[in-house]
């Protein structure tokens, strides 16, 4: 795995996980980044953003569980989809970052909450702080990889070279992420009575948040043939939460919305209680020190 | 019931034209997990490996010296892990 | 016969060959073998807490994957090991119990607290570089799995240290503010690393014994020494110095002298009087017992699936 170059990974020769330093000099090398013809390069700009703050904050959010996890195989596991999740917020942030003349940190860093454009699902607390336990943090997983894959499957074919790119590459971890999700859903939900109550209840806490992942931005609209319409997921993603749901005999919760904020909600920057501080947490050893190099 | 998942034996391929080779063990409470778990903790993120999973329990090990009277029968069940594989040098990351 | 056997041992053992689980071997070896490597997983596992401490605030993207990769590193080490004292007859949920029950010790390194993003440097230079000096010789030690075991850590452990040591490098090279963090982190971390390998020979009660077992291979203070050595230079290279005003070159004895670390509070440490003992332990309590319903769930499930298969083949 390569930490130098956000791109690396797309290159097609990926270190091992040991080979750390043997990066590349020249840092976008090799990755196609032309930018399509007649599209507004802010949209796409806003456009990596949504999807690399999808990611960024999510994995921020799992990499709490590091040294919290019930067992160490599953402490490893969850560190694997974060450092996954956080290589492909660094390429959608490095990629919108060549529009704006701006590193991966300063996108990552030096934003304030409002220009963050993440969906709440990502941001909101599953565990294992107080705000849910495993269960709802693979309740989470669940509903999150699954409409990323789905996403990530049709990305493959944008016009945008980088977009596609990164789509390819993230497809296999999104396929594994979940899977892994799928299997845990499935044995919380038929295992013990505890694990049922606490799956099903993990459910209802993240189901709120899903009908946000399906609901067109203005920017995805305009972006015809560069990004991929959530709206046109749903019914692949509901198949495939409905069939992990029965196998696990859990049931699906009802189709509760979290209303949205004066219309707007995490794609317009409008975020819930949990973001500041989350934000908080991470930019401010990096804002603290205005100048330090890392 | 016991809430510690059973050990799981972890071989793994690692190119083609090599025998699997035995690289360690994990806990897993089944085999699908201890498969998903074997490529997280053993391959990380190495593709175009094989991985097989076996329940230690499931191993019959010989014994180091078969005059050993203190390991009769022969045919004894493994003492809950058996590493009696040596590590080629030329499989990678192990 | 009994005497064959340890005739055996003691010869697999002085040729340096490896003594594999099912071989015979003296109670006092598996015992102590036991001990040592479950006390050397849960070193790792503890060793996890104090840098996962930064993960959340690490102050770029490649330092925050670099880190996580790493504390994972360290989950990963502890499974190894604890594999390891699997193939003796012992039991990891057990050992995990002697953790958090206080009945098992690890590293009291990790009793330290991790107080500015430097200490993630540091760590890896020097607490992974004396970990290091510790663990090569016992690549070769004599029981096969925990040699093995060690192989691969080892190689891992590298990366760790070279991440640390680069982290330092950049800092060093950045403001004012960060080398002063960087200096003050050496200080602060320097002692308890030379503590690192235990007390002085002339006080430590194992050692003779596992030297004979080759389970050790070289006495605290040999490995405190060659420690020293190497971390001077590496020192001035980065240009930080160590708190230690007795340390210099020794032209006669072609090393570094240096003075002794604070034994009074090393002790307090080890007895669990240092500022982050009672944290620790309680972290990872709270991780195993939060743990609990989800390891009971997919016992049950995998129970439940093997009762399903075992009917289906009846019927069959």
């Amino acid at each position: 795995m390569s930490f130098d170059n956000a791109y690396e990974s797309l290159l097609g020769h990926e270190d091992s996980h040991w080979a750390f330093g043997t990066g590349f000099s020249e840092a976008l090398s090799g990755v196609n980044r032309e930018f399509p013809v007649g599209v507004d390069r802010e949209d796409i700009v806003a456009y990596c953003l949504m999807l690399g703050d999808d990611a960024l904050i999510f994995s921020q959010r799992l990499s709490e569980w590091c040294s919290r996890a019930p067992e160490l195989e599953e402490d490893i596991a969850l560190a694997n989809i974060a450092l996954d999740l956080l290589g492909q917020a660094r390429m959608l942030l490095t990629r919108a970052g060549e529009v704006l003349g701006k590193s991966e940190d300063d996108l990552a860093y030096l934003r304030d909450e409002r220009d963050f454009r993440n969906v709440h699902l990502a941001e909101i607390d599953c565990g294992p702080g107080p705000g849910g336990d495993f269960g709802t943090t693979i309740a989470r997983l669940l509903v999150f990889s699954s409409w990323r894959l789905a996403l990530f499957s049709r990305l493959r074919g944008s016009a945008d070279p980088v977009l596609a790119a990164v789509a390819e590459k993230g497809l296999k971890e999104l396929a594994y992420h979940r899977d892994h999700a799928a299997q845990w859903t499935v044995r919380l939900g038929d295992g013990t009575d505890e694990s049922h109550r606490r799956m099903q209840a993990g459910l209802e806490r993240v189901w709120p948040f899903v009908d946000e992942l399906f609901a067109t931005h203005a920017v995805e609209a305009r972006l015809t043939g560069v990004a991929v319409d959530p709206a046109s997921l749903k019914s692949e993603v509901d198949g495939v939460l409905e069939a992990v749901l029965a196998a696990g005999g859990l049931s699906r919760p009802a189709d509760t919305r979290a209303a949205r904020v004066a219309g707007m909600a995490g794609r317009d920057g409008v975020h819930t209680e949990a973001m500041g501080f989350l934000l908080a947490e991470m930019q401010h050893l990096h804002r603290s020190l205005p100048g330090a190099v890392w | 019931m016991s809430t510690s998942w059973p050990l799981w034996e972890v071989f793994v391929r690692g190119k083609r034209g090599l025998n699997h080779v035995h690289v360690g063990s994990l806990h897993a409470p089944d085999a699908e997990m201890a498969l998903r778990n074997a490529r997280d903790v053993y391959t990380r993120r190495n593709e175009g490996v094989s991985i097989w999973v076996v329940p230690a329990a499931a191993i019959t090990a010989s014994s180091p010296d078969e005059k050993d009277p203190f390991f009769a029968p022969a045919g004894d069940k493994v003492y809950r892990h058996p590493t009696f594989y040596s590590i080629p040098e030329d499989v990678p990351h192990l | 016969m009994a005497d064959d056997l340890e005739l055996r041992f003691e010869r697999t053992v002085q040729a340096d060959a490896r003594i594999e689980p099912r071989d015979w071997m003296p109670d006092g070896y598996r015992k102590t073998l036991i001990r040592q490597i479950a006390q050397h997983a849960h070193s790792e596992i503890i060793g996890m807490q104090p840098e996962g401490n930064w993960i959340s605030r690490a102050p770029s993207l490649r330092r925050k994957a670099i880190l996580l990769a790493k504390v994972q590193d360290e989950a990963g080490h502890g499974l190894y090991l604890y594999s390891a004292t699997e193939t003796l007859g012992a039991d990891r949920e057990d050992l995990t119990l002697k953790l958090i029950e206080g009945r098992q010790k690890y590293s009291s390194i990790f009793n330290y607290p991790t107080l500015t993003f430097a200490d993630v440097g540091v760590i890896g230079w020097l607490v992974d570089g004396a970990a290091i000096c510790n663990q090569v010789p016992l690549c070769r030690t004599s029981y096969g799995p925990y040699a093995r075991a060690m192989i691969r850590i080892c190689k891992e452990e590298s990366f760790h240290q070279r991440q640390g040591y680069e982290l330092l490098m950049t800092m060093m090279r950045g403001t004012q503010q960060q080398r002063d963090m960087v200096q003050d982190s050496v200080n602060r971390w320097w002692w308890p690393a030379l503590m690192m390998f235990g007390p002085p020979d002339s006080e430590s009660t194992n050692t003779e014994q596992s030297m004979a077992w080759r389970i050790k291979r070289d006495t605290n203070d040999e490995l405190r020494q060659k420690f020293v050595n190497m971390s001077v230079p590496q020192a001035e290279a980065l240009g930080v110095t160590f708190p230690d005003p007795e340390l210099r070159w020794n032209e006669e004895r072609g090393q570094y002298d240096f003075g002794q670390p604070d034994w009074d509070e090393f002790w307090q440490v080890v007895k669990g009087g240092g500022v982050c003992n009672a944290q620790r332990i309680a972290h990872r309590r709270k991780a195993h017992e939060d743990g609990a319903w989800v390891r009971e769930a997919a016992a049950a499930h995998a129970q439940k699936q093997a009762q399903k298969q075992a009917v289906k083949e009846g019927a069959a």
